[in-house]
């Protein structure tokens, strides 16, 4: 029997980005807010300090920051024909766990979608026509627009001090930054970070080829930052130690440097951690959420009523957490009915390693960050005529590459032997003068047979069935790979590279190499309750007085990271239950 | 929630009259109407942060006392002061308060330790206290009996309080120096009075009493060093202006430090809270009191002694990432360990501490960041960080006594003993 726990107003489920932002926006509504989160509390000095923070065995390889399979895992396949078996280890994407979510252990690449990605379906149907398009894509609009949007990107730019160089200043073209993005209403809050020599060089050769190239936008900061609650931020001392490990630093910006040390300090807010949320609990009707049922680390478990409910959580974890709680209409990819489990996405990135002479180039790959580097965005969205390309979609092309850590760090050439006196010779040769990686951040747009579906054998910790990942790349992924390796290709080759060794992404999808932890879709918004989950506020279509954030809400992946989108969506939600739902609790939305 | 508070004081009065047969004396309800008093009442008890020591911490309730108070002779609790008649102050009349706050003397008639601070309380009014004793009618009564002396013998003994208290204090109202400016009197009173700022910041002889001759000039509180807060320029406050000193009580933290230790619980349960006009005047008053002169002009370690050489080094790897190569910090982030005095302290008790243990700063309305040092003592071992502190205290020009290995050994075994 649940223990029941004191009425709150609102329970959030997670207690990452999108917990905070919407704890902090609706405490300041005067509401009484508790999150509760699966993992441990995290804070700088005591879980990441700088004296052992940059411990690559122990985060990087032995994962130390993530949510462990033994806890929860998903079953994986590529095609709806096979038997899909659990995820044992952690590969293709790293699952956060604990306060502060993802933004502990991202890069901080903190980039804006293109406004046509916001209305993708309609655009590229208007500019190709609707044949142009895959018969099995499944893109759709997201129900707002970049008017909608971009005051919220703003919001977040501001709170987490995005470094950057403005390029679409109010409609006003800058010379510098990135041309392609909408325009934006104010510069970054802070410059570009430095860069390196490699990162440099790379630029310089872009631009010869005659691209737009522009630093990429940062969340490790330029400079000390003191953002618009009054939390401050150190200048990044370029460690090199960013994604997959915390910054004991104060320089990357995260839930713990940016708004957490407000929000704890609210007598209106109260958090539990190291609590697993198992259901959000519905009334008799089905209709309208009544909490969530909890388990503690003793096994015991709670129940903590609410009016309202925030599903923060991991992308593919709202999934699952609507799937359990029999929220809304399990998709069925056969009949093509139903929600809960479409338009899957993740990314489909691609890299090119590049050898250079090691007397004339040394880059010292050390000397980086998460988000350091120059990219150029002619090729990403529809920035260029995909018409005799043959796919839409495409990617940012950057050097961005951020570390020389010694165990990850040691490409050789094709050919070299894998271990011994002749591998040792090559690391040697080539660690100071290689790119490593050079990265191609693909788009990977949804499809029908690509979705998270219960699965029917294996079973969670809790008795639960797994959620099911039924994802491969489909042929439009794997020309737009081949493509941008190519241009790539030429940019190295310009820079003066001797070996260029391109890696476009090939299927079948692989579950084993990382790729990013960009996991998106599953429980998508939109504005038709037939074809999504959720309305343009992030709202249930199914239950009202539920809200469901995060990447989770994306139709489809664009070519960028999506924690900048994440955060906007976070804020626009919470100004529509903050400006309308509260007002008048119930659908924001007619359909 | 609505808080309990008012109906609880409404019981908690309507109990005094019972409380008055039983004793005989009349306890003299404060009137819960006259707000101008309370609310006098309610910023002194603000001023002499009476909720620090008198509440448990990790959420005690406010005022029921209970709180281990470390004195160099042992452990006293202190002691429950909210309204309740049996086991708080309820059934105490106005003088028994009076004699108690500003004169060490409990109803009972025996002394109080100083470790209530009377010897400094004194300097208030009557009219001040019986302000206080106004505002703590109006918090709820807790019924939480303490048992405040546990002192080992023979400090268990009161009477021997008798005899300090003939030797080391002086009762007696503030009196304001008509030479100086009404800010400065204003200071004078709120440091040498409710404030009790030398409680831990002035040097104390072997019976635990103040040394007046060397008022505020640092002292050892809580495996801490309080430091030297005169107008000393080099270790004290002189090279701070009055508005970055309000402005460091006000919020925890500055240009040049950040507020940790005790003092974090004193800028979090009182200075955050003061009146702008009040910090001011404290910080007036702090920059006339003399420094002392009994540590003579250094020179600096050479910069090619050993100890100096590996300091350098280990600041390189260990310190500059956060306290930057020319160890001039980030404002109000982190520390510039080059203009800070508390650094160069004669007494290298908190800095040896801090890199032995970490430290957390204090979070405010103003600075709500409160960034923290990690420990290092599982990474450096006593040479090591003997050097890197002798390095950080005679760089950047500045001089102080070398730190040496026994000076960390013998820290890092007196903090194994302590859970705070």
């Amino acid at each position: 029997m649940a223990r029941k726990l004191p009425h709150k107003d609102v329970v959030i489920i997670g207690l990452g980005w999108t917990g905070s932002i919407l704890a902090h926006e609706l405490t300041d509504e005067g509401l009484d807010v508790i999150a509760i989160e699966r993992g441990p509390w995290r804070d700088e000095a005591t879980d990441y300090p700088p004296n052992y923070a940059q411990d690559e065995l122990r985060y990087r390889i032995r994962h130390e920051l993530f949510l462990r399979p033994d806890q929860n895992t998903f079953t994986f396949r590529n095609k709806m024909n096979q038997t899909a078996l659990p995820i044992r280890t952690w590969g293709a994407f790293m699952p956060p766990n604990g306060v502060g979510g993802g933004g502990v252990h991202w890069n901080a690449e903190t980039w804006r979608f293109l406004p046509s990605d916001f209305v993708l379906k309609t655009h590229l149907t208007q500019r190709y026509g609707a044949n142009f398009l895959p018969e099995d894509m499944t893109i759709q609009d997201w129900g707002i627009t970049w008017e909608d949007i971009e005051p919220h990107y703003d919001q977040f730019e501001y709170l987490t001090g995005t470094c950057g160089t403005a390029g679409n200043l109010q409609g006003k073209i800058r010379e510098g930054g990135n041309p392609f993005e909408g325009p934006r209403s104010r510069p970054y809050p802070n410059p570009a970070q430095k860069q390196g020599f490699g990162h440099t060089l790379w630029a310089k050769a872009a631009k010869e080829l005659g691209y737009k190239p522009f630093p990429q936008p940062s969340g490790n900061m330029s400079q000390a930052y003191v953002n618009p609650l009054g939390v401050r931020m150190g200048p990044c001392t370029y460690c090199g130690f960013c994604e997959w490990f915390g910054c004991g630093n104060y320089s990357k910006a995260s839930p713990q440097t940016t708004i957490l040390p407000v929000l704890v300090r609210k007598s209106n807010f109260s958090a539990y951690d190291n609590c697993e949320v198992t259901k959000i609990n519905l009334d008799g009707s089905g209709k309208r959420a009544t909490g969530v049922t909890f388990v503690d680390s003793q096994g015991n478990e709670s129940e903590q009523t609410a009016d309202l409910v925030i599903l923060a959580g991991f992308s593919i974890f709202n999934v699952q957490m609507l799937l359990h709680s029999k929220i809304g209409t399990p998709y069925d990819p056969v009949a093509n009915t139903g929600v809960i489990g479409r338009n899957f996405t993740h990314q489909c990135m691609s890299s090119v390693d590049a050898f250079f002479d090691n007397k004339k180039f040394n880059f010292n790959p050390f000397i980086a960050s998460g988000a350091i580097g120059m990219c150029i965005d002619d090729f990403n969205g529809d920035n260029i005529d995909h018409g005799p390309l043959g796919f839409v979609g495409g990617g940012y092309l950057g050097q961005v590459q951020t570390n020389g850590r010694p165990i990850e760090t040691t490409p050789v050439p094709k050919g070299t032997p894998r271990w011994g006196a002749k591998w040792k010779q090559a690391v040697r040769d080539n660690y100071l003068s290689n790119i490593k990686g050079g990265s191609i951040h693909g788009s990977m747009y949804s499809y029908r047979d690509v979705y998270l579906d219960l699965d029917p054998t294996y079973k969670d910790r809790f008795g639960r069935p797994m959620v099911r990942m039924t994802i491969d790349f489909h042929d439009n992924e794997l020309k737009a790979a081949a493509f941008m390796a190519n241009k790539y290709a030429e940019i190295v080759k310009a820079m003066g590279a001797h070996t260029i060794e391109p890696k476009p992404r090939k299927g079948p999808y692989d579950v084993t190499t990382y790729q990013t932890t960009h996991l998106n879709g599953g429980a998508i918004m939109g504005t038709d309750p037939k074809t999504s989950a959720l309305n343009r506020y992030l709202q249930s279509w199914d239950v009202p007085n539920l809200f469901v954030m995060g990447a989770t809400a994306f139709p489809q992946n664009a070519g960028y990271n999506p924690t900048g989108t994440v955060g906007a969506l976070a804020y626009w939600s919470a100004k529509a239950i903050r400006e309308q739902y509260l007002k008048h609790p119930g659908p924001l939305v007619n359909a | 929630m609505p808080r309990p508070g008012p109906l609880l004081a409404i019981a908690c009065a309507s109990a005094l009259p019972l409380a008055l047969l039983v004793n005989g004396a009349p306890a003299a309800t404060p009137n819960q109407q006259n707000f101008a008093q309370i609310e006098h009442g309610r910023y002194l008890a603000t001023l002499a942060d009476c909720v620090a020591c008198h509440t448990k911490k990790d959420g005690g309730p406010p005022f029921a006392g209970g709180r281990p108070i470390e004195t160099p002779f042992g452990m006293i609790f202190s002691a429950n002061i909210t309204p309740d008649p049996g086991t708080g102050i309820g059934n105490w009349t106005e003088q028994q308060f009076d004699d108690a706050v500003r004169r060490g003397i409990r109803p009972d008639g025996r002394r109080l330790y100083p470790a209530m601070p009377y010897p400094f309380y004194t300097k208030m009014s009557r009219d001040d206290v019986r302000a206080i004793r106004a505002y703590l009618a109006t918090i709820p009564a807790v019924h939480n009996r303490v048992v405040t002396n546990q002192l080992p013998f023979p400090f268990n003994i009161r009477m021997a309080m008798q005899v300090w208290d003939m030797l080391f204090f002086t009762a007696g109202e503030f009196k304001p120096d008509p030479k100086k400016s009404a800010e400065w009197n204003r200071g004078a009173f709120l440091v040498q009075g409710p404030g009790h700022c030398g409680a831990c910041h002035t040097p104390k002889n072997f019976l635990g009493a103040d040394e007046n001759s060397k008022a505020l000039q640092g002292s050892p509180v809580q495996g801490w060093f309080a430091p030297n807060i005169t107008s000393d320029k080099t270790r004290g406050l002189g090279s701070m202006s009055v508005e970055d000193i309000a402005a460091l009580l006000k919020t925890g933290h500055d240009r040049i430090t950040t507020v940790t230790g005790p003092m974090a619980e004193e800028v979090e349960d009182a200075s955050s809270h003061f009146k702008g006009d009040d910090l001011k005047a404290i910080a007036t008053y702090l920059k006339s009191v003399p420094g002392g002169n009994d540590e003579p002009n250094r020179t600096p370690v050479a910069a090619n002694d050993p100890r100096m050489q590996a300091g350098k080094a280990i600041f390189r790897d260990t310190c500059s990432a956060c306290h930057g190569l020319d160890a001039k910090g980030v404002s109000n982030l982190f520390p510039a360990l080059a203009d800070a005095p508390s650094v160069r302290s004669p007494d290298p008790t908190s800095a040896i501490r801090v890199v032995l243990r970490g430290a957390r700063s204090v979070a405010t309305a103003q600075e709500p960041t409160a960034p923290a040092m990690p420990s290092f003592g599982w990474q450096l071992n006593d040479d090591q960080i003997a050097a890197v502190l002798t390095y950080v205290r005679n760089s950047w020009g500045a001089a102080a006594k070398p730190v040496s290995s026994d000076d960390v050994k013998n820290q890092r075994s007196a903090l194994a003993q302590r859970t705070d």
